[in-house]
């Protein structure tokens, strides 16, 4: 038996940064926002024990219970699919504040070039540098569009950086200024600046002052305790939903936040969503929750999902390239980098902050000529201080036993004296690359659980070559002794983290026929539907999705207070 | 100051720990001496290693968490003796014994982890691609109870003793059959189950030590890793620098 609510204005699935920052500026404009989060709720006060590698980096405490819901994968359409077991490749936040609560703070804005890919790589290196299968589109947004949205966003969360001489234009400067180097840092900031290349510190979430934004929400200055990526902030420092933007939305009294509910499916008719039906999970108990607007705010894969299981949108069709739903499904190619070993030399590498690091941007997006290259894009050249923590972090070179006494003395000799540097290559997108619904696995509920069918190309394996030789270039001009590098990207491996970056599948576009959202995110054929987040990128870039995710909710949340002004499509 | 100079109270402080455990008599010499007098010990009588560490320096006599929730007395023994070999006591300073890690991975097997219960476990099973990551049956309950029989079958087979009297060699060896697959194993690969182990053991030597291993933040302290601080703000800038650790203890019981 389902129970049926009263009527709200909008209904958020799932409560991350995408729903916190559309419930914030809905409220303040007088709005009723209802929040279902299938997770628990959370404060600053639960990560009192938060510097627990084991609980929280190794025993994933805030990742979504696989027992009760995974995926399934496989390379190729020939592979049978089988479930993600336990994590791997990446990790899928659960509970309020969602992948926002536990993200490292790496927060980038996207080049102009990505936003224009398709169009701007055939306007200079013509139609036939893009293989028949690779299916890249632009996002029917500019970057210059996009920015005073990645503006509004910076100024919320108070990002700290400093100008990146390669990047888009900016209307302001950093919020906060850029983090502290580290001596690690320091070393690749002058290496590159002698190899001719243009160093920053990496823009970041972390906050390095103390920090009011304009909402009136303070927060205070990073401690570079190395427990970010995968851990709460005990601190309050990183910016995430719990700290900026749902206080803000509950302050109005206009906000509802229910955890523990689980939306199970999106309700149609007639060519409107009428709201959602949501488990409540301490119960068992079914309801409708009816809305003039529904926001679908997952993860990746719970977009497509709960799409697909609504019986919402085309779906996409790989063998004739033909519907929307599970296309251009991308993610990151990390697999070019190095790892210099020092003998006479050892750092801090145990301090440091989700977000910090030297970047270059000489090899990213087309900063660079590519008419004798057999790739497109590139990606930014990263070396990271996110803090090294022991159980992780047990860097050999390369030959070393990996146990027994001449791994133990090697990985302590190294574990302060290794650097690693790494490329974050840009993922593009293919014919064959998506997502379904699987045709065996399911969930707790009995509902079929999403499936990938994605692996690396020929592109993804030219880049990582590329890549890793100038990380090791640059390792050798910062004094290593011995460098290991990482050129062999192999096949697509679920089972071996690379990032929480999984992109597409409910994609962004100008053309109804090719992609599924306008840029308000807003559904071409569910007026009143927005579905936000990284689910919404074509392809994926050469740096960390989430700012951009975030000036795309600050688009949606103007579209959405347009929609209920005016209606219709609003492109 | 030098990096050297820095270093050096952290080094004074473990040979004297070295010391204090020599001249206290206890036959865990064997252990933290290592070699040849260190296996001679072991092998001759098993028992001597459970029954004396547990009141070393290192664990201290009212560790009241030493004892077993999971495994049989046989099974702790088996991993004991193999995790040591995984990360043996050398110069550095401790290895798995002194630091408890065989408790360590009792403690984990015994909840969520050796259950997989946040795990997806439906089936149906298939074999799958190396690609597709781990496709078994088995939770870590079941591959840890295969793979310590299988460690002491492989031993009988191969010299005729258990596991815990080998000498560190042939121990040595017969793990390194397992970690290259070549023990047939029913229900779960050898090399699988030495990953799983290798790991644990992994694990118990730099978890916090709330989950009893790392004694006496010993594992953080050979790393230089200073477990839970506060701020770093004082040397985030600064060169290598020798940080006493602190355990989360600190932060719950001050």
């Amino acid at each position: 038996m389902v129970t049926k609510l009263p009527k709200v204005d909008v209904v958020t699935i799932g409560v991350g940064w995408s729903a916190g920052i559309i419930a914030a500026e809905l409220t303040k404009q007088g709005k009723k926002v209802v929040g279902l989060e299938r997770g628990k709720d959370r404060k600053t006060e639960d990560y009192f024990m938060a510097h627990d590698e084991l609980r929280y980096a190794v025993r994933h405490e805030m990742m979504q219970d696989l027992s009760k819901e995974t995926i399934t994968f496989r390379n190729n359409d020939k592979m049978r699919s089988l479930p993600m077991r336990s994590y791997g490749s990446f990790l899928l936040g659960v509970g309020v504040g969602g992948s926002g609560a536990h993200w490292n703070g790496q927060n980038f804005r996207f080049l102009p070039y990505d936003f224009e890919l398709r169009s701007k790589t055939i306007e200079k290196y013509g139609a036939d540098k893009i293989p028949a299968d690779m299916t890249i589109q632009d996002w029917g947004i500019t970057y210059d569009e996009i920015e005073p949205y990645y503006d509004q966003y910076e100024k919320m969360a108070g990002i700290s950086g400093e100008d990146n001489p390669l990047g888009g234009k900016r209307s302001n400067p950093f919020p906060t200024p850029a983090m502290k180097k580290t001596e690690a840092m320091r070393l690749f900031d002058d290496a590159t600046k002698r190899m001719g290349y243009h160093p920053y510190v990496q823009p970041s979430a972390n906050l390095s002052e103390a920090y009011t934004n304009p909402d009136g929400i303070s927060r205070a200055a990073c401690q570079y305790c190395g427990f970010c990526e995968r851990f709460g902030c005990e601190y309050g420092a990183k910016a995430e939903p719990g700290v900026t933007v749902l206080p803000v939305a509950k302050a109005t009294g206009n906000f509802e936040i229910r955890p523990h509910s689980e939306v199970r499916r999106i309700l149609y008719s007639n060519g409107k969503a009428t709201g959602v039906l949501y488990t409540d999970l301490t119960t068992g108990e079914e309801f409708e929750q009816p809305a003039d607007v529904v926001v679908l705010s997952g993860y990746v894969f719970t977009n497509v999902r709960l799409l697909l299981l609504s019986g919402i949108g085309r779906p996409y069709d790989p063998t004739t390239g033909t519907g929307v739903i599970g296309k251009n499904y991308a993610y990151q190619i990390r697999k070019g980098r190095a790892t210099g070993f020092f003998d006479d030399h050892k750092f801090n590498n145990f301090v440091g902050s989700g977000g910090l690091g030297m970047i270059i941007d000489d090899y990213n997006g087309d900063n660079f000529d590519h008419s004798d290259l057999d790739f497109i894009h590139g990606g930014m050249i990263i070396l990271g201080q996110t803090g090294q923590r022991p159980i992780a972090n047990n860097q050999v070179p390369s030959g070393t036993k990996s146990w027994g006494k001449e791994f133990k003395d090697a990985s302590l000799k190294y574990t302060n004296a290794s650097l690693t540097v790494s490329g974050e290559g840009a993922s593009m997108a293919y014919k064959q690359h998506f997502l379904d619904l699987d045709p065996v696995y399911n969930d707790a509920f009995g509902d079929p659980l999403v499936r990938i069918t994605f692996d690396f190309e020929e592109q993804d394996r030219k880049l990582t070559e590329f890549m890793a030789d100038k990380c090791e270039a640059i390792l050798k001009e910062m004094g290593a002794d011995h460098i290991d590098t990482s050129r062999e990207l192999g096949p697509y491996n679920v089972a071996e983290y690379q990032s929480t970056h999984n992109t597409g599948g409910v994609i962004m576009g100008a053309d109804p026929e090719t992609s599924a959202v306008n840029n308000y995110s807003q559904m071409w054929d569910v007026e009143n539907l927005f579905v936000v987040g990284a689910s919404s990128f074509p392809q994926n870039a050469g740096y960390n999705p989430t700012g951009t995710v975030g000036a795309l909710s600050y688009r949606a949340a103007e579209g959405i207070l347009k929609y209920m002004e005016k209606g219709g499509s609003l492109i | 100051m030098s990096e050297q100079e820095k270093n050096a109270p952290l080094l004074d402080k473990r040979s004297s720990r070295r010391t204090f455990i020599k001249n206290s008599g206890l036959t865990v010499g064997g252990v933290v001496l290592g070699g040849a007098l260190g296996s001679l010990l072991v092998k001759e009588e098993k028992t001597t290693t459970t029954e004396t560490h547990v009141h070393s320096e290192a664990t201290g006599t009212n560790n009241l968490n030493v004892a077993l929730m999971y495994f049989t007395p046989e099974q702790y023994r088996i991993t004991e003796a193999a995790a040591e070999r995984i990360f043996p006591a050398d110069d550095n300073g401790p290895g798995a014994r002194e630091l408890l890690v065989a408790y360590y991975i009792d403690h984990q097997l015994a909840g969520a982890w050796g259950m997989g219960s946040k795990e997806y476990t439906s089936g149906p099973f298939f074999p799958g691609e190396a690609t597709q990551g781990y496709q078994g049956r088995q939770n870590r309950q079941q591959i840890f109870e295969i793979g310590l029989k299988g460690i002491e079958e492989q031993s009988l087979k191969t010299y005729d003793k258990s596991f815990t009297n080998l000498s560190e060699e042939e121990q040595d060896a017969i793990l390194t059959e397992f970690a290259d697959g070549n023990v047939e194993l029913k229900g779960t690969t050898s090399a699988h189950f030495f990953g799983v182990l290798r790991t644990a053991t992994i694990e118990g030597a730099y978890a916090d030590p709330l989950y009893g291993g790392n004694a006496n933040m010993a594992g953080w302290k050979m790393k230089n890793f200073p477990g839970h601080q506060m701020s770093y703000l004082d040397i985030i800038e600064k060169e290598f620098t020798v940080v006493e650790p602190m355990a989360l203890n600190s932060q719950h019981k001050h």
